[in-house]
């Protein structure tokens, strides 16, 4: 099992992302992300989770600041370098966003074939993961006819195949029932011990509270909230605050 | 040695595999549309538009080696003896002029052949009662210039004072201006059709990049390199553009086929004459291959230009 250690994987510094003309979604956002934790993004609807994810998964430039990533500089990146990035990155939309003419099959194997996995690698590891996610019968249907429970296993499936560097998941659990909702949670968290960082937009309490060593990022109208100084860059003893050290959310 | 084409074959198998692979990235054959019919018609018309240029270019071509070294004389008097003396006498001068490939007085049989048509050859006609001129056909063995025919009429001055000397290629002149022209609208049609191919296949690609944004924006966010997506669209493009060629070239074909039986049997020399060779034909079929790589490369660079612009 990898242990976390002190590496950075992600700096924000002083954020500040708007749409347009419009006002700030996200202000003065400054944090330190390390390689091999586990992270939950906490916040009320419109708090801007959402686009702070945007940022990490490289979808969306920020207006001001600086964003580091995997070391280097990711906003004056190249866009030929931005694939490169990307493929070290296992992300869970919220709205699933399957290729609807794929199959689930398809659409889990869709990170190996962008990276030019050949065909005979793909097969066992994508049907071993339907399997693991419960989809193992499902594997030729398309999106269209699977249950959101399903398309979510699916996208989660998808995200996770590539054994990602990071993997951001934008309320993961929001259409499972319980018991699916904890088993993917163990896989998440299977993962983080693999050595992958998991960063988790969630708004279920209960879901946290199953991971006490993981560290929270609470976003509270376009702001880090940041009562302990954890997340403040440089973060105190060159870490984030752990669950345990934080009240209960 | 061996290891070569295993090597090849590894390498063309890994290849399939890729393109098989990336091919599934966007669905197949609803990319285009109508694409396949539009180039076919695209090629047909370009083809027919080469063959009616390259066939006009090789008529001018051989129309002009023909008329190139060649004068009449005319020996216009009214009283039909004199013409005849004046005909033998400009003969025997001509043929012994420098320059002068050959001379022969056109036979009085050519000639009614000729007027024929306006005049008639029917039992009761006098045809020695118009004054037709008397026609002395010459070869010059290089281009006739203006030198050479100032020559000639100082030369026969004297023995045939009735004589008019006209080069062929004089009062052919307006004819391959005609024939010029025709060619410079058949290359005009190509350049437009090559334009509108373009800008077919431009509007095509913008629209399938438009009906596969979602599609294309996940293969962004999974990794995929803009080379990846725009290969999709230039293979899809190469299939249709390659069906439509060849569908376009077998159209074009036919309908030179047809011309060429219409123009052979208006039964003109000049028409007559008219052909494509081989170097011809081989650039009539270079036509679908021009156009796959046309809308190949069009593909391309749309497809990557609009990629630009999403991060």
């Amino acid at each position: 099992m990898n242990k976390p250690d002190d590496a950075e994987i992600v700096h924000f510094d002083n954020v500040g992302l708007r749409y347009g003309t419009g006002k700030e979604v996200l202000t003065d956002v400054s944090f330190t992300l390390f390689s091999g934790r586990f992270y939950f993004l906490t916040g009320a609807s419109g708090a801007g989770k959402t686009s702070l994810l945007k940022l990490l998964y490289l979808a969306q430039r920020p207006s001001r600041g600086l964003i580091r990533m995997f070391g280097t500089d990711a906003i004056t990146l190249p866009r030929e370098r931005l694939p490169g990035f990307r493929r070290r990155l296992g992300v869970v939309f919220q709205d699933f966003r399957l290729v609807q003419h794929l199959s689930a099959y398809d659409n889990v194997a869709l990170p190996l074939r962008v990276a030019g996995v050949p065909e005979k690698d793909i097969v066992r590891p994508v049907t071993d993961m339907l399997e693991w996610v419960g989809l193992g019968d499902r594997s030729h249907a398309r999106p269209a006819t699977l249950s959101g429970g399903e398309q979510q296993r699916v996208a989660i499936a998808r995200a996770v195949i590539g054994r990602p560097d990071m993997l951001i998941a934008d309320e993961p659990t929001g259409n499972v029932d319980p018991d699916m909702a904890e088993k993917l949670l163990r896989l998440f968290e299977a993962l983080n011990r693999l050595g992958t960082t998991v960063v988790v937009a969630t708004h279920d309490i209960h879901l946290i509270q199953k991971m006490p060593d993981s560290l929270i990022m609470r976003l509270d109208k376009g702001r880090l909230s940041d009562p302990t100084g954890a997340l403040r860059y440089p973060p105190r003893n060159g870490a984030a605050i752990s669950r345990a050290e934080l009240p209960r959310v | 040695m061996s290891m070569l084409p295993a090597a090849l074959e590894a390498f063309q198998g890994e290849w399939r595999e890729r393109a098989r692979a990336e091919s599934r990235l966007l669905p197949q054959g609803k990319l285009s549309g109508p694409m396949p019919w539009v180039i076919a018609i695209m090629i047909g018309l370009t083809v027919v538009a080469t063959a009616s240029g390259l066939a006009l270019r090789n008529t001018a071509s051989i129309a002009s080696v023909d008329v190139a070294g060649g004068v009449t004389v005319q020996i216009v008097h009214g009283a039909p003896r004199e013409r005849d003396r004046q005909a033998q006498a400009a003969l025997a001068s001509v043929q012994s002029a420098p320059g002068v490939q050959s001379a022969r007085l056109v036979p009085q049989a050519e000639l009614d052949a000729l007027v024929e048509p306006w005049l008639g050859t029917n039992a009761g006609d006098d045809i020695n009662a118009l004054p037709v001129p008397a026609l002395i056909d010459v070869r010059l063995s290089d281009a006739a210039d203006k030198a050479q025919l100032e020559a000639l009429r100082a030369r026969l001055k004297s023995p045939a004072p009735a004589a008019r000397i006209d080069a062929q290629a004089t009062w052919l002149a307006p004819v391959f201006e005609a024939i010029g022209g025709l060619q410079w609208l058949a290359g005009g049609l190509i350049a437009l059709l090559a334009f509108a191919t373009v800008a077919t296949v431009l509007l095509a690609s913008r629209n399938a990049l438009g009906n596969h944004r979602s599609t294309i924006e996940i293969v962004h966010m999974l990794g995929g390199t803009d080379t990846q997506i725009a290969r999709i669209f230039q293979r899809s493009m190469a299939v249709d553009a390659a069906a439509g060629g060849i569908g376009g070239l077998l159209l074009g074909l036919v309908a030179i086929s047809l011309l060429g039986h219409q123009f052979a049997a208006l039964g003109s020399g000049m028409m007559t004459s008219v052909g494509l060779g081989f170097s011809d034909w081989l650039v009539i079929c270079c036509i679908p291959l021009a156009g796959v790589l046309l809308a190949v490369v069009t593909a391309r660079l749309t497809v990557l230009s609009a990629l630009r612009g999403m991060l």
